[in-house]
């Protein structure tokens, strides 16, 4: 009876509330899937139920790659989220091991910099920022977001490392100096292996947020096919009224695959990644 | 050990110069400083420069057309508070900022505290529950703006089998539906960030003390006020600061489902700052003072939020 009785309150306090946040928070990417499937037929008739597939096809991931730009827009996406990436996390390695690790005058002022420089939003800069942009004549090439992504990056993943070279014991690179290695080399050889974890979290979250950018992809580099793909396919593949729903679905689903993947095989690092202003502090 | 013992040889006997100048690189506040070069360098030219360059352009009629413009003083604010759209835009985006917080925090602290069970497939799902915050905002919007088309929507379809209504919702037709389908969007959205961090925080709660209030009484309401809230507090209150920013300082979601409209009725800051500055007519300063409105609300949040991350340090 015991145990029957644990099972019931198992099934109302826990598996049920589950179950209702499981559908409410996937039921989205449910519905991009299978609209990205669904023929034009089924889709537009609003008889049957549309909340499963009875015939699939792939005639609209077709049409994303043979009649729009939808590939190009893949590369522009590419190019900007690994050149930012690349330039942010050489920056903030030494910035955050500045940070994290130097006894130096200002050094807190500079942290706290940082963490407000973190907080600045792109929506407070866009503007001004498209001119600058302008003005150093980067407008609609990679270069303006490559250089202009890190400017929210940067306070994130320096912020990020300087934790976790706290944790590092200043020792291993005293015990490495003494016998001999300069303070660069302490440094390579030493430290920078020991915070692989925390280079690794600031990696793929600065992947995430530049394959996820939207603001200035779309001033800074919206025109012609210099499109990103959140760019392209919110505004390239709604014309006026007339809405594709199935290429649309298609290339969102597309579009998230890759950020998901990633996030699939490192969800560990994303988590402490995620946490790491709210939880370390 | 704090002093490495080379530059205690450096005192003790005058060096080449070439050495010399490498124990100068090499202590600590230069190369500090030489370390934090290049990423200040990124952001004062693509921050701290245009910030200023900002309320310069706030205080100029400079248009896209006409990239120099005339000095016109705090005329674009002025035109501001009496432009009716903009007033409705500042309370969109109090409702929007603030009033989807409270829902995002209880329901992300319930998910934080069914995820912190054992069960099967636990991993799997606080993998998959994350989603929502993890995919381009901008795309899964998008699918977001099919769920609630006015012919199409899935919505309308399933309480219309269910006979609850006669004839399909119009979601973002009018201001009153539009915000609420916008604030229930972006409570899908930041639902399972409140809830991860919340979990995380939970693992610092000691399994003893639930044991010892459960034994002695304690019910499990009584157990999450008296034992699990004073741990995750400090957690609760910085997660809070960071949604209220961010979500006050949106722009995709509300770009992508109703671009402001209909009629102007359901801008935010960030959308009516790139209607009037880029999209529309190009009005660089007003666009500019659109979004230095945000500024003194941004300063005094983040103030909050440096202080807490301070207490927390400590």
């Amino acid at each position: 009876m015991v145990g029957s009785n644990r099972l019931s309150s198992r099934i109302v306090f826990l598996y049920i509330p589950l179950a209702l946040f499981t559908i409410f928070l996937l039921f989205p990417f449910y519905w991009m899937l299978i609209i990205s499937l669904k023929p034009n037929s089924l889709l537009l008739n609003t008889r049957v139920n549309p909340l499963y597939l009875t015939e699939f096809t792939l005639r609209h991931y077709r049409y994303l790659f043979e009649n729009t730009d939808f590939p190009r827009w893949a590369w522009n996406t590419a190019v900007v989220t690994f050149g930012a990436t690349l330039l942010s996390l050489t920056c903030s390695i030494l910035m955050g091991y500045a940070l994290g690790r130097f006894r130096f005058k200002g050094g807190n002022l500079m942290g706290t910099a940082v963490f407000l420089a973190y907080l600045i939003p792109p929506t407070l800069l866009f503007i001004p920022l498209s001119q600058v942009v302008v003005r150093f004549g980067i407008y609609n090439e990679y270069w303006a977001l490559i250089l202009t992504y890190p400017t929210f990056l940067i306070p994130f993943a320096s912020w990020l490392l300087m934790g976790y070279f706290r944790t590092i014991p200043r020792e291993l690179e005293e015990c490495a100096m003494i016998d001999g290695a300069s303070r660069i080399q302490a440094m390579r050889r030493i430290i920078l292996p020991l915070a692989l974890p925390g280079v690794l979290s600031a990696a793929i979250f600065s992947f995430t947020l530049s394959w996820n950018e939207f603001l200035y992809a779309l001033v800074f580099m919206g025109s012609g096919h210099m499109k990103t793909i959140p760019v392209g396919t919110v505004n390239d593949l709604i014309r006026a009224d007339v809405f594709q729903w199935g290429p649309l679905m298609a290339a969102a689903v597309l579009g998230s695959v890759p950020v998901a993947v990633v996030y699939m095989f490192f969800v560990d690092h994303y988590v402490s990644g995620m946490t790491a202003g709210a939880v370390k502090g | 050990m704090t002093t490495a013992p080379v530059r205690t040889i450096a005192q003790v006997a005058p060096l080449p110069l070439r050495q010399r100048v490498r124990l100068w690189v090499e202590s600590e506040p230069v190369l500090a400083y030489l370390f934090m070069t290049p990423g200040w360098l990124i952001l004062l030219l693509f921050m701290s420069y245009p910030f200023f360059l900002g309320i310069w352009i706030s205080l100029t009629d400079r248009t896209v057309g006409l990239p120099t413009g005339e000095f016109v003083g705090l005329q674009n604010y002025r035109d501001l508070l009496r432009d009716g759209v903009f007033r409705l835009t500042v309370l969109n985006t109090f409702i929007y900022g603030f009033v989807t917080v409270p829902f995002k925090l209880l329901l992300g602290l319930l998910l934080a505290l069914l995820l912190n069970q054992a069960f099967r497939l636990r991993n799997v799902l606080r993998a998959a529950l994350l989603l929502p915050w993890i995919v381009p905002t901008a795309l899964s919007s998008l699918a977001w703006l099919m769920l609630y088309d006015p012919v199409l929507s899935p919505f309308s379809w399933l309480l219309k089998d269910l006979g609850l209504i006669d004839a399909s919702i119009s979601f973002l037709g009018s201001r009153g539906h539009a915000i609420l389908s916008l604030c229930l969007a972006n409570i899908w959205r930041g639902t399972p960030f409140f809830a991860v961090a919340i979990l995380a925080g939970l693992q610092a709660v000691p399994q003893e003390l639930h044991e010892a209030a459960a034994i002695e009484g304690a019910n499990a309401v009584q157990r999450f006020f008296a034992v699990t809230l004073p741990v995750i507090r400090g957690i609760v209150v910085i997660t809070t600061l960071f949604s209220i920013i961010w979500t006050f300082a949106d722009f995709q979601l509300v770009y992508v489902l109703t671009k402001g409209g209909p009629a102007n009725s359901t801008h935010i800051f960030g959308t009516f700052a790139w209607q009037e500055g880029i999209g529309g007519a190009g009005k660089l300063g007003m666009g500019a003072a659109v979004s230095l409105y945000m500024f003194p609300i941004l300063a005094v949040l983040s103030a909050i939020l440096l202080r807490h991350v301070r207490s927390q340090e400590a």
